[in-house]
């Protein structure tokens, strides 16, 4: 194991208020309430050397505590972390750069504060500095770079600090598009070389283009740990808890006296109802529809739009351009969309659902409705699936 | 995949029956069992590794091994240190010595004119215990404050700390060493004939009184993160402290008002090794005995024999010498520990 993360707990103290001076310590001893706030609760696992893990988790819910205690940053509470190899712990980028220098200067002091010798550092300097694009102002003062060149700076170093086992809290969100897409090369030829890597983020696309494995974190307690895709699907369904636990459901707003049909219930079915709660891409999903209508209607539009987890429409459609007759008669009735071999990949959707007239006043309106989940078990990224054929040929071999 | 939590609820995750129906976009099986034993495999011929533990228990020898192998990490800090410092000042370094220089000039001015105390050549016996208390003091000063100062690289990189306590030593050795030549120069001057025979008694000095400040460095640099006037309140006893070692005052000057006086009963004179209790005094001696040198000189006032430093021979200075350091050296280990102890939560204090 690289990793071997043993019952770490953490604890922080919050004092209502915190006082640095003996004077005041003395002034206040005995009497200064503090709360004790566990961040990480007995969290126990281990990463194989080679393997790449990712660590998720909403804001608070300890994934930096926890890479801190691994990083030998803070120490925990109780329990312990044990480590096989060189370990560099990449939570800021730039920290501990000295603006009075040059970015020369800066670059061998913060490798070895990263753990670098200088023979090292010597050796990789032309490419440190290559990849950070900075080989013009490399004798200016760190303090005349912009924010960019700074990043820049201090990630190229970072990444050249030859470790067994990296540590990398969410630093990859910086940088223009080309840098980031330098960054995720660097840290797949990490992967290449055997070494083990231990990241942070909030992104679930990142898990799935980089790790093999991944936990989920949640106020300090592990919820569980499994490959990326299982991982991110516990982590939205932990995220989809949170959510219902806050946010009532939408009920309809207006008086139900005024609107001549209404939705009744919305429900989803497809290959695996019943056992299991995600879709699998490819597999045929079934929205249906309840609805009553008060009075009979002859201009009547159902429509459903799916959304992705940032709210972002992916699809919508509705019965007028499905060609279907928009008349209805009184009292309860259904509608059934079907959508046949889905092609959504991973990710958490919403319904909403419509019911309007063609000249687009609406009748009723459901937001968020239904949802459903679609569980990318392999390791192509994205929103869609789509069937791709691939073919390697030498020119030569025509 | 046999660490997998049970939390998941997955009808058998990752195992076979659900790859097999896993589309063509997605990765088999196979394929990924094969990838992890090759980047095992891969991370095996990475060859042999260290192993380290991060909890809450002090590993003291751990400890000093990683801060032997930061070593290096310690020359940059002290580089840096020394280039920040003069970074924009028109003279640069020259004020680390100019500084002293024109201190001195004054002080020379001062005993020769106006205060004269009879002591030839004042300005070196005072400059010989001057130049090593700077560097003691100095050191425990800065160090104090370091760990505080540096709050961004304490929260956000890992390191063993101590270094940078200890880097504040090591710049203040830096400045010892600009400042020594500011009293090899006024030597020069005076033609002041140092104690050749025992310039090596120097050597032990220096390690003691630098194994002494590492102690209180390493101490107080962590204890001021939890209480933040522990800086001001070293600054004031490091004003104190320099009087009690004979730099301004001569060790005979101690002598003769303790003789005068009893205390609770006891001679004064009993009590001289309260005195010498203070590591800093065989060290200034040590240093007074090399650059000064005069036992017993002609008084520049009454024109009568004076005597100015201890007579002790070349094995009590090395002695004693040995003794600060022995007792450093235990401190220092004590401080580490107390360090380990409290580090474990600057990240959250600072």
């Amino acid at each position: 194991m690289a990793v071997d993360v043993v019952d770490v707990s953490k604890r922080f103290r919050l004092y209502k208020e915190k006082y640095y001076s003996l004077k005041e310590r003395v002034l206040h001893v005995g009497r200064n309430p503090y709360e004790d706030f566990w961040a990480l609760h007995d969290v126990s696992f281990s990463v194989r050397e080679g393997e790449s893990v990712g660590i998720m988790g909403r804001n608070g819910s300890g994934k930096s505590t926890m890479l801190k205690c691994v990083s030998g940053i803070l120490q925990p509470t109780q329990g312990q972390v044990v480590l096989r190899g060189k370990l560099a712990a990449l939570l800021e980028l730039g920290a501990g750069f000295q603006p009075e220098l040059s970015g020369r200067d800066n670059i061998f002091l913060n490798a070895s504060l990263l753990g670098l010798s200088t023979r090292e550092v010597e050796r990789r300097f032309d490419e440190i500095v290559a990849f950070a694009e900075l080989e013009q102002f490399i004798d200016n003062q760190v303090k005349y770079y912009s924010s960019g060149m700074y990043v820049r700076l201090g990630f190229a170093v970072a990444v050249n600090v030859d470790p067994d086992v990296l540590v990398i809290d969410e630093v990859l969100a910086v940088g223009d598009e080309n840098f980031q897409r330098k960054c995720l090369d660097r840290i797949r030829s990490f992967q290449r070389d055997g070494r083990t890597l231990l990241f942070v983020t909030h992104s679930p696309e990142m898990v799935r283009q980089i790790c093999d494995r991944a936990l989920v974190l949640a106020s300090g307690e592990m919820l569980g740990m499994g490959s990326a895709g299982e991982a991110i699907h516990l982590y939205h369904n932990h995220l989809l808890a949170e959510e219902e636990a806050t946010v009532t459901a939408d009920e309809p707003s207006a008086t139900t006296q005024s609107r001549p049909i209404l939705v009744t219930a919305v429900d989803l079915e497809h290959a695996g109802s019943g056992s299991r709660d995600y879709l699998r891409p490819g597999e045929s999903l079934t929205i249906k529809v309840a609805f009553e209508a008060l009075q009979p209607l002859d201009d009547v539009v159902f429509g459903i739009q799916i959304r992705d987890a940032g709210d972002d429409l992916v699809f919508g459609t509705n019965t007028d351009i499905l060609g279907l007759s928009s008349r209805v008669p009184a009292g309860p009735g259904r509608v059934d969309f079907t959508v046949e071999d889905i092609p959504l990949l991973g990710g958490p959707f919403s319904v909403t659902i419509d019911v309007a007239n063609t000249g687009g006043i609406f009748y009723d309106r459901r937001e968020n409705a239904a949802r459903f989940e679609t569980l990318n078990m392999g390791r192509t990224v994205g929103l869609v699936t789509m069937n791709v054929q691939a073919d390697i040929r030498a020119a030569s071999f025509g | 995949m046999s660490d997998v939590q049970p939390a998941l609820g997955l009808e058998d995750p990752g195992g076979p029956a659900v790859e097999e129906q896993l589309s063509g976009t997605e990765e088999s099986g196979e394929a990924r069992r094969v990838r992890l034993e090759t980047r095992s495999a891969l991370a095996a011929a990475r060859g042999p590794k260290s192993t380290r533990v991060v909890s809450a228990r002090v590993r003291l020898w751990a400890r000093m091994k990683e801060l032997w192998d930061t070593r290096e990490l310690f020359t940059f800090l002290v580089r840096k240190e020394i280039k920040v410092k003069y970074k924009n000042s028109f003279l640069g370094f020259l004020w680390s010595m100019l500084n002293p220089a024109l201190n001195l000039a004054v002080f020379w001015i001062l005993f020769t004119f106006f205060l004269p105390n009879g002591i030839p050549d004042f300005v070196i016996y005072m400059f010989a215990a001057m130049v090593v208390w700077n560097l003691f003091q100095t050191a425990v000063q800065s160090a104090t404050g370091v760990v505080v100062m540096n709050a961004g690289i304490v929260k956000k990189v890992a390191f063993p700390r101590e270094i940078l306590s200890l880097a504040s030593v090591g710049t203040s050795v830096v400045f010892f060493l600009f400042q020594s030549l500011v009293l090899i120069a006024f030597m020069l001057a005076f033609w002041h004939r140092p104690d050749w025979p025992d310039l090596w008694l120097l050597v032990p000095a220096l390690t003691a009184i630098v194994m002494f400040a590492a102690a209180l460095a390493v101490f107080f640099s962590a204890v001021n993160v939890y209480l933040r006037d522990t800086q001001h309140l070293v600054e004031v006893v490091l004003m104190a402290w320099f009087w009690a070692a004979p730099g301004i005052y001569s060790l005979y000057e101690v002598h003769d008002k303790l003789e005068k006086h009893r205390i609770f009963g006891i001679p004064g004179t009993h009590l001289i090794w309260l005195y010498f209790a203070n590591p800093i005094v065989p060290v200034v001696m040590t240093f007074q005995r090399v650059f000064y040198n005069l036992n017993h000189p002609i008084s520049t006032v009454t024109h009568k024999v004076q005597p100015v430093l201890a007579t002790y021979g070349t094995m009590w200075y090395l002695r004693s010498d040995v003794i600060v350091l022995a007792v450093s050296a235990v401190l220092f280990l004590g401080a580490m520990k107390v360090f380990g102890r409290l580090e474990g939560n600057f990240a959250e204090e600072l």
